[in-house]
């Protein structure tokens, strides 16, 4: 082999070549070790907080007697919002999907991409500001009307600073994202399931009740656990709507507490102890959402695999 | 005219017997309107009770008037269409609602002399208790606000967008689908569903134990926007490498163009357009962050033009801490004032991004056809 010019210039080609490859693959591996820092460096900086003996921990109870009633209100604040924002995603989603003058469609779509876009901080003000004070009468109402339930035992909160306004924001806020990802599963939806069904004379309800519901199933479930790790890790809406406390099962009174609300409030001031305290709480957060949202990408990728769809 | 033999009591033919009139739901929904201003009249009116009980009423009566013309499966029909309908106009609502909040308590703020070009330096409650009080103009902007914000997004745009458009042509071209591929793919959905909060603890951490504790900059924020902004990115510029015709790489090729050259001078420059609007995208969604820049990078009161010292303000946690923590504990209007100034601002640089990310989508995209 001789060096001519043309296999020189080959030779800053391949070097090109191998740095340009190298880089992308560098830039992947980035994101798998920043993933790893991220556990690892949250787990280093909890450990203090887990070894630490029980009286020193906020509350004097131990690590897990104060995360304990934090869980318990995260979840509960997911829930107000899931069951508000789920019958009403798939609603919009239909809507767009199915319901809406084609034309009319992609503005309409782009319209609640919008409440997407809108920062957390913006709603929490909004919620803190306009509907606590708006609802607030609803929850003396309930409080006299619906008392006996444990869920609105009065009496209620007089600034409507309460859980279940938290859960109402954060339902606006996991919306856009039920909506959107439902409106592409309905949208996937066989055509030739629907006109099946629309030929034997079903009405447009009841082809969308044996066609598209029944095939969209799974992605539905999916798309509900993903808002779900959206709403459990929501940290404003809560900060700036909840006037937090100790745990109770009144859903219209001031009390409990989120996880990220909870960080956010004392972390900017916290030293020591409490910083390892709230990093291990945020820990805590992070493998709750986690195994949401890998149930919710496992539930995906099995319909994928079976529906024929891709 | 003439009139006929045998008079016709309904023009209807028995094609369409049996179904209510084109005008129906017209007719109902100015009954519903009429009896809703009737109801509410008596219990005392407001509109967003009259839009409510209208609605409530118009359902009703479409629908029994369906199940008593065209039985009940047009009936389901009806109400399904009615639940529908009604679940998008009650989506809207917070979306108007919170627009029309910022607007109105906004606007003040904004048009306060000095809001985008003052900082909160100085500005300590004895004024705020004189803006109230005496009725002296409120004082005090956003103008830290502002240069935070700018500059810890622009830094973790620019961390970000090299690591997620590399990480996404190493998936597209390099990745081949293979394990290491298929690993990233998973840990980047997995990137996607970290509450920003968890982001921001991690940044924290890791420069409490790298650098030391308590390091709160304005550079650890853009650290903890840029693992929130990197997965957006990823995900964005591998859709739109994967769309990439094929054929054009084959090309390439075939004219003895290297493979990088054909990703840089061929594949990227194709799929330009939609790269640039998913990253304008993420910036969009970064830039309302709150959480992760409250525990990174303090607050500050005072222009801080150095990201990688010192405190440091940004627009979502100058709304935040104005809100809680008001200047003034005794009069908090001032510095609420100053809040919904920042939301407005806040919304209008969101809805800006949002919008110019749809136009770069169209005005680079490439041309197809002739």
């Amino acid at each position: 082999m001789t060096a001519t010019p043309l296999s020189s210039s080959q030779g800053a080609g391949r070097a090109g070549d191998k740095i340009f490859s190298g880089a992308a693959l560098a830039a992947g591996c980035l994101i798998l070790a920043v993933l790893f820092g991220v556990a690892l460096f949250l787990v280093v900086q909890a450990i203090p907080a887990l070894t630490a003996p029980a009286a020193e921990i906020q509350g004097g109870a131990g690590f897990f007697a104060y995360i304990w009633p934090i869980v318990i209100g995260t979840l509960i604040a997911a829930v107000i919002a899931l069951v508000i924002a789920t019958p009403v995603a798939i609603g919009v989603a239909l809507f767009i999907s199915h319901f809406a003058p084609r034309g009319l469609a992609n503005g309409l779509g782009y319209v609640v991409d919008l409440l997407a876009a809108i920062p957390s901080v913006i709603y929490g003000a909004w919620g803190a500001a306009f509907l606590a004070k708006e609802i607030s009468p609803a929850y003396n109402w309930l409080a006299e009307n619906m008392g006996w339930l444990p869920i609105f035992q009065g009496p209620a909160s007089a600034t409507g600073k309460t859980i279940l306004t938290a859960g109402i924001v954060l339902s606006v806020m996991v919306l856009p994202i039920i909506t959107s990802l439902t409106r592409e599963i309905f949208l996937q939806t066989p055509k030739l399931h629907e006109e099946a069904a629309l030929a034997l004379g079903a009405t447009r309800w009841e082809m969308i009740r044996m066609s598209v519901l029944p095939f969209a199933r799974p992605g539905i479930i999916s798309a509900v656990m993903l808002g779900l790790g959206r709403a459990l890790g929501e940290t404003m809406a809560v900060a700036l709507v909840l006037s937090s406390g100790a745990l109770t099962a009144s859903l219209i009174t001031s009390g409990n507490q989120t996880i990220a609300a909870e960080i956010a409030l004392n972390f900017p001031e916290a030293s020591g102890l409490k910083v390892s305290t709230l990093i291990a709480a945020g820990l805590v957060l992070f493998l709750i959402t986690l195994a949401v949202n890998m149930i919710a990408r496992w539930i995906i990728s099995r319909h994928k695999e079976f529906s024929g769809a891709n | 005219m003439s009139s006929t033999l045998t008079p016709v009591r309904s023009k209807r033919s028995a094609l369409t017997k049996g179904q209510l009139p084109a005008f129906a739901p017209y007719v109902v929904l100015a009954a519903a309107l009429i009896i809703g201003a009737a109801i509410l009249a008596l219990i005392g009116f407001n509109t967003f009770g009259w839009g409510i009980v209208s609605a409530l009423l118009f359902a009703v009566g479409l629908v029994s008037w369906s199940a008593m013309v065209e039985g009940s499966r047009k009936a389901k029909d009806k109400l399904a269409t009615c639940l529908v309908v009604g679940s998008f106009l009650i989506a809207l609502l917070p979306l108007i609602s919170v627009i029309w909040t910022v607007l109105v308590n906004g606007l003040p703020g904004l048009i306060a002399p000095g809001f985008l070009t003052n900082s909160m330096n100085g500005v300590t409650g004895v004024y705020d208790n004189k803006a109230v009080e005496e009725g002296a103009p409120v004082i005090g902007g956003i103008y830290h606000a502002l240069i935070g914000t700018i500059q810890m997004t622009v830094l973790a745009t620019i961390i970000s967008v090299p690591v997620g458009l590399l990480t996404a042509i190493y998936l597209v071209e390099y990745g081949n689908d293979g394990r290491l591929a298929r690993a990233i793919t998973f840990f980047v959905d997995v990137m996607t569903g970290i509450p920003s909060i968890v982001a921001g603890l991690f940044a924290a951490a890791f420069f409490f134990a790298v650098v030391g504790p308590g390091t709160k900059t304005g550079a650890v924020a853009a650290v903890a926007l840029s693992v929130l902004m990197i997965p957006v990115v990823v995900r964005s510029s591998e859709e739109m490498l994967k769309i990439v015709p094929n054929e054009l790489r084959e090309a390439a090729y075939a004219l003895g163009v290297r493979k990088w050259r054909t990703i840089v001078k061929v594949v990227i420059p194709t799929a330009i357009s939609g790269i640039a609007s998913g990253v304008t995208l993420a910036i969009a969604r970064v830039i309302g962050e709150t959480a992760p820049i409250l525990v990174t990078a303090g607050f500050a009161t005072s222009i801080n033009n150095n990201v990688f010292g010192g405190w440091m303000a940004s627009l979502p946690t100058f709304i935040y801490t104005q809100i809680l923590n008001p200047t003034s504990p005794a009069n908090p209007d001032p510095s609420s004032q100053r809040a919904w100034g920042a939301a407005l601002v806040l919304i209008i640089l969101v809805m800006i991004l949002n919008l110019g990310a749809r136009l770069i989508a169209r005005i680079f995209a490439p041309k197809t056809g002739r």
